[in-house]
């Protein structure tokens, strides 16, 4: 094969935040000496917003208001134009990673409406015979730990035929009394949902019990907003006709660059929910939603 | 002696044998019924057992003399059986367990490493995918997809079909399904098995995601519990599967610490383990969290456990305790069992110190224990129209391996509250048997009586008794309970066991109560078990299908019987073999009885005794009157036994034995079948012989078998025999070995060869070869035996030789065999073999005079003395003195013996005094003449 180029971050996880400097190497490697017109570092971070086919047609007066964000944008020259002695050649850089004027430097996320991005780009640029090479190479941004303390906040529910809504006919439904908590909806994303549920009593046999995350991704500005809720993942937490009365745990690992720190801004917003979904046999399906706050600490 | 006497002839006394014998015999006065006779009992009874042990070759019989008196269980009642007291403190076994247990109190210190008392889960999959079998058709659903339809009905109505990568896990491969329908067992242990391999290279490949999906796919399975008697089978074999990824990924994030410099050393901090591994390992448990259901979820993450190692120091006590909670959302008992059995056997892998959620789960597991009765898995039973004694089974190696990680090293209290908490619940069957099959056994066995106790009482509900009394039995082979309970144990159990009416389940717990009775009674006890499993399983031929339980019993016994002699005589050991009746069966147990009992290793000592045993082994075995195939079973003990002589020379003579029983059914009249048969023993002996070492077991074993093939009308195969055994003699070495000693060799000689000249008298001269053929060949053989230089065996041997030829000279010889023409017949008389007799026996005399001459040396008058007044006697006993040549010889060897004054004065009058009283007799008349001329010669 001809030359490779590579972009090797010094953090195993590639997690940086803001002020701190982001060092790595560029590696070159080929068999043969390789001419170019030099060899330029790209750092760029953006947050691209995108409607729902839903939203669209509604909202068309807003579709500029979509348009991608720019975050960070700066390029450094690594190596003047020249020749690359034939092996493997390393280039270490350090990137500061600063924002420019009141810019925010978000916290990475992988979303369906709303993704915050931040990738490393580098461009060898060869003369007109040759391709130039480009590798790009995603870094993750998180937010600095906020300060204080977390405040928990707790969650009793119970669930009941009574308490259910969007019901069509409630005397056909079978018996059922759920109770449960969690320990907090106020969440850190490095930490996991946690809490218990309890079947006390059920007519009919459970299928199962799942806990479905939730990200509700909001677009636009003051004039109007497309607001889209779709499952990040949904987690089986009881499988079968459960015992009753002893009580299963709830248990949910937030997944990484799919939630973030629960974020609003002016022109879009990414939050979180949790929906308690209960499996009955005959296909009746129950969910309990809860709203979340995710942050970091 | 002078060389006038060197041609001396031979002529031989005429004998009547029958006047001769009616003359020396006593007259025989009857004896009525009530006189009293000092000999009489005992003969009466001597001759009666005699008889029976001589007919009974089917061995039971004559076995009744070793019974005692005594009661042995009415002492082993009392506790004070001195024996049995001393048995229990010198038994090796107990010897062990204490060792055991001192090393167990060594092996509690490092509580980290599970020790090697801890039988480990290998030894249980075997047993469970052999016992956990189906028939029924099975199938394998590898699809996402249609799972989906399922669980997801929420999440699709809610999201936008947008399927983000994490979610594309769950497929095994971009729009691959395999739904694999109407399996067999066989075919799906080939396919999971197959699976595992794709694990495998998948992994080497590098495809990590593939591993993953393959394993997630793989765990999928354990929530299916149709055919649910498979399920125990398909939990080891998937788990296998599990156990193969946590390897492979533990190693792959380890392989990751090791750079250049270092190796990570066994008991690693997580500060160790670089950022790269760090970031890998915490990738996968990401990757595992998000796996959407529960059991692969939790089945996956299990399977990884060890390598929260390399996170953090607590990751694996945190763990732990969560994923035995997750367990409580698995709505199926069974299934959640199961998970909690993985976790366990992960847990005491990784982290056996954490004893917590071991108990955790026990604990949670008795909490959902009425979901066993519950709606749900009763109509899950009817749907798949299992029983609840076949379906609670299966619970038992899932609970017996939890019960099992808990009771390891538990303190005593802990049992106990276990026990409580069972007891709690009903005192339920299939709990009890859990904490008995789990238990240490020493637990279980002080403990015996309450145990017996509740099963007694305990809820059956479904769960059979016999397999409580089974597991019960299974710790008491393992441990003793109390002295004083043992009769009581066995008395109550069995009265249990041997009220089971199917045979499968009867032998299943008979088996294992073997070893107990074994253990700890007397061959009393035994035989009656072994009664009363014949008695169950010969109806219906039951015992066709448990002949592996039968094997085991037979293994059991033979184990705790060191003695072969009383394990044969247990009265109902040998038909108890008789159940063997497959073939290949029984030729297998046949052989774990003699393997018990002998080695190519063993001792020379051991080797003697051994073969005795087998020899009183192979002479017990008769086949009645099926001789042929009593023939066969010595051609097959001898194929086994070809290194222990002792044992090929007693097949020798039961070969003979059973040539002789032959004759003896036929009266003598061999049909041509018999004949044929009888040839076949001969046969037999005679290549059998060649194989021993002994040089005089195969001289007499020629010459035995000789005489029975004589006795057979087998002339031809006789003569062989003898020829066989003349041929050998050269071979006698001058010493031989005799109990560890070197002795001379030539009394033993000595002692063959008169016997064998009592044979060759009424041998009958082949038409073929010479007269008395036989004779000259052995006479040449003892001429050039080299004898010792200073010995006089030879000459005694001619004499012996002469002694055969006069009574071969005899009108009718002194015995016969029947049917046999012997040459008395065979010649009548005729003139030309008597003087071929006569000039053998010149020779002879020639040899013996000349011996006598060499022997005029001073060392040497002593033997000369007692030689010549040998030679006398036997000229007096056999030769005809009436001829003067023979006369003068012996007078002259009178004086020979006299010469020197070397002869024993007493044995001189003696045999005067003989002389003068046989004169006396009819036809005697010219001995009164020779005594005359025999001085006495007095002492100086």
């Amino acid at each position: 094969m001809g030359t490779s180029l590579d972009i090797k971050i010094k953090r195993a996880n590639k997690v940086y935040h803001a002020g701190e400097m982001l060092s790595g190497v560029v590696v070159i490697s080929s068999k043969d000496s390789v001419q170019h017109q030099g060899v330029s570092l790209t750092m760029e971070g953006t947050v691209n917003l995108q409607l729902s086919a839903k939203s669209v047609g509604v909202f068309e007066a807003f579709y500029n208001s979509v348009k991608p964000i720019q975050i960070l944008n700066s390029t450094i020259e690594m190596v003047k134009p020249g020749k690359f002695p034939s092996g493997k050649t390393e280039i270490p850089f350090e990137f500061p990673l600063h924002v420019k004027g009141n810019r925010v430097l978000y916290e990475t996320y992988h979303g369906v409406f709303v993704n915050i991005q931040y990738t490393l780009r580098c461009d060898m640029r060869r003369s007109l015979l040759a391709k130039d090479l480009t590798k790009t190479c995603e870094f993750i941004v998180h937010s600095a730990p906020q300060r204080g303390k977390l405040t928990p906040s707790p969650v009793d529910f119970t669930i009941t035929p009574e308490t259910l809504q969007n019901v069509k006919e409630r005397a056909l439904l079978p018996k059922f009394l759920i109770r449960g908590h969690l320990n907090s909806t106020n969440c850190t994303v490095t930490q996991p949902l946690t809490g218990e549920l309890v079947v006390e009593h059920s007519d009919a046999a459970i299928r199962s019990i799942e806990l479905q995350l939730v990200r509700v991704e909001t677009c636009g500005c003051a004039e109007g907003y497309a607001r889209d809720a779709t499952e990040i993942q949904n987690i089986q937490i009881a499988d079968g006709d459960v015992c009753r009365g002893l009580s299963v745990p709830i248990h949910m690992v937030f997944p990484r660059l799919f939630t973030c720190p629960t974020l609003e801004t002016t022109n879009f917003k990414v939050e979180f929910e949790v929906n308690v979904v209960v499996l009955l046999h005959a296909d009746h399906l129950i969910t309990e939603n809860f709203p979340l706050k995710l942050c970091r600490t | 002696v002078t060389g006038k006497m060197a041609a001396f002839p031979w002529h031989s006394r005429h004998r009547n044998y029958k006047a001769e014998f009616a003359s020396c015999q006593l007259e025989a006065v009857p004896l009525e019924f009530g006189d009293y006779h000092p000999l009489k009992p005992i003969t009466v009874t001597e001759s009666k057992t005699k008889k029976i042990s001589r007919k009974g070759s089917t061995s039971s019989t004559s076995s009744s003399s070793s019974s005692s008196v005594v009661d042995p269980l009415s002492s082993v009642l009392d506790g004070t059986d001195p024996l049995s007291m001393f048995a229990a403190t010198a038994d090796p076994a107990a010897m062990a367990a204490a060792m055991e247990s001192s090393r167990k109190k060594r092996d509690r210190d490092d509580s980290s490493i599970v020790g090697s008392d801890f039988e480990p889960w290998a030894n249980k999959r075997g047993e469970i995918l052999a016992r956990y079998t189906t028939t029924e058709k099975l199938s394998i659903n590898l699809f996402m997809g249609s799972e989906k339809g399922r669980v997801g009905t929420a999440s699709s109505a809610m999201s936008e079909k947008v399927r983000t990568r994490l979610e594309e896990l769950d497929d095994f491969e971009e729009g691959s399904q395999k739904e694999l329908l109407n399996l067999t067992q066989q075919d799906y242990v080939n396919r999971i098995e197959e699976l595992n391999q794709s694990l495998k290279d998948a992994w080497a490949s590098d495809q990590k995601v593939k591993a993953l999906k393959i394993v997630i796919q793989c765990s999928k399975l354990l929530s299916d519990t149709s055919v649910i008697q498979f399920y125990p089978s398909k939990f080891v074999l998937i788990t296998d599967i599990l156990d193969t990824f946590g390897k492979l990924v533990y190693e792959r994030i380890f392989s990751m610490c090791v750079d250049n410099r270092s190796i990570l050393p066994d008991h690693f901090s997580p500060e160790n383990v670089n950022d790269t591994a760090k970031e890998t390992c915490l990738n996968w448990f990401f990757k595992i969290a998000s796996i959407r259901e529960l059991i692969p979820r939790f089945y996956v993450e299990a399977s990884i456990l060890k390598c929260n190692k390399f996170l953090s120091k607590t990751g694996i006590s945190e763990c732990l305790p969560r994923l035995t909670c997750m367990i409580r959302g698995i709505g199926d008992p069974l299934v959640s069992v199961y998970a909690r059995a993985y976790l366990c056997r992960v847990g005491m892998e990784v982290a056996p110190q954490l004893k917590e959620s071991l108990n955790k789960n026990f604990f949670d597991f008795l909490l959902t224990f009425k979901q066993i009765h519950g709606d749900t898995v009763q109509n899950q039973l009817v749907v798949q129209g299992v029983e609840l004694p076949s379906y609670l089974p299966l619970y038992s190696p899932a609970m017996d391996w939890i019960f099992q990680c808990i009771s390891y090293h538990a303190p005593e209290v802990l049992l106990t509250e276990m026990m409580e908490r069972c007891k709690k619940l009903g005192n339920n069957a299939l709990l009890l048997n859990s904490v008995m099959s789990a238990f240490r056994a020493e637990f279980v066995a002080t403990r015996s009586m309450d145990f017996i106790g509740m099963i007694k009482e305990c809820d059956e509900s479904g769960f059979p008794k016999h397999l409580l009394f089974r597991s019960l039995g299974l710790n008491l082979a393992l441990a003793d309970p109390p002295e004083s309970d043992r009769l009581q144990i066995l008395n109550e159990a069995w009265k249990v066991i041997t009220k089971l009416k199917n045979p499968q389940d009867y032998i299943n717990c008979a088996e294992v109560w073997v070893e107990y009775t074994c253990k700890h009674f007397t061959k009393r006890e035994v035989n009656t078990v072994l009664a009363d499993v014949i008695k169950h399983m010969t109806p219906d031929r039951a015992f066709e299908d448990s002949y592996p339980q039968l094997q085991s019993i037979i293994k059991k016994v033979i184990a705790h019987f060191h003695d072969f002699s009383v394990l044969f005589s247990v009265e109902k050991f040998l038909p108890f073999l008789d159940m063997f009746q497959k073939e290949c069966v029984r030729v297998e147990v046949c052989k774990h009885i003699m393997e018990a009992f002998i080695n190519a290793l063993t001792l020379e000592d051991e080797k003697r005794t051994l073969a005795h045993l087998i020899n009183g082994f192979i002479k017990m075995v008769s086949f009645g009157r099926d001789f042929e195939q009593q023939l066969s079973f010595y051609v097959e003990s001898r194929s086994m036994f070809c290194n222990l002589e002792p044992v090929l020379v007693q097949l020798i003579h039961s070969v003979n034995r059973l040539a002789m029983e032959t004759r003896k059914v036929m009266k003598g009249n061999h049909s041509r079948k018999t004949a044929a048969f009888v040839r076949a023993c001969v046969a037999y002996c005679f290549i059998t012989i060649p194989s021993l070492v002994g040089i005089f077991t195969r001289l007499n074993l020629y010459l035995h078998s000789g005489q029975v093939a004589l006795a057979n009308q087998c002339l031809s195969q006789a003569d062989a025999f003898f020829k066989a055994a003349i041929s050998l003699i050269p071979e006698v070495p001058k010493m031989i070995n005799i109990d560890g000693k070197m002795r001379p060799s030539e009394s033993f000689l000595l002692e063959f060869l008169c016997n064998f000249f009592s044979t060759l008298l009424v041998v009958p001269d082949h038409p073929e070869h010479g007269v008395l053929f036989l004779v000259r060949e052995l006479l040449n053989v003892i001429q050039d035996y080299t004898w010792e230089d200073n010995s006089d065996d030879k000459i005694r041997i001619y004499t012996c030789v002469l002694h055969l030829l006069s009574a071969m000279s005899q009108e009718t010889y002194l015995y016969h065999i029947d049917k046999v023409d012997s040459n008395d017949s065979l010649y009548g008389g005729d003139s030309k073999f008597l003087a071929e007799n006569n000039k053998l026996c010149e020779t002879v005399m020639a040899q013996i005079l000349e011996h006598l001459k060499t022997l005029a040396k001073d060392e040497a008058l002593k033997r000369q003395s007692l030689l010549g007044l040998s030679f006398f006697n036997s000229i007096l006993a056999h030769g005809d003195l009436r001829n003067n040549k023979l006369n003068q010889l012996s007078v002259n060897l009178w004086h020979l013996a006299q010469r020197h004054g070397c002869a024993d004065t007493r044995t001189m009058v003696k045999t005067l005094d003989y002389i003068k009283k046989r004169s006396k007799q009819p036809g005697m008349n010219h001995l009164t003449e020779l005594a005359l001329r025999l001085p006495l010669q007095t002492r100086t």
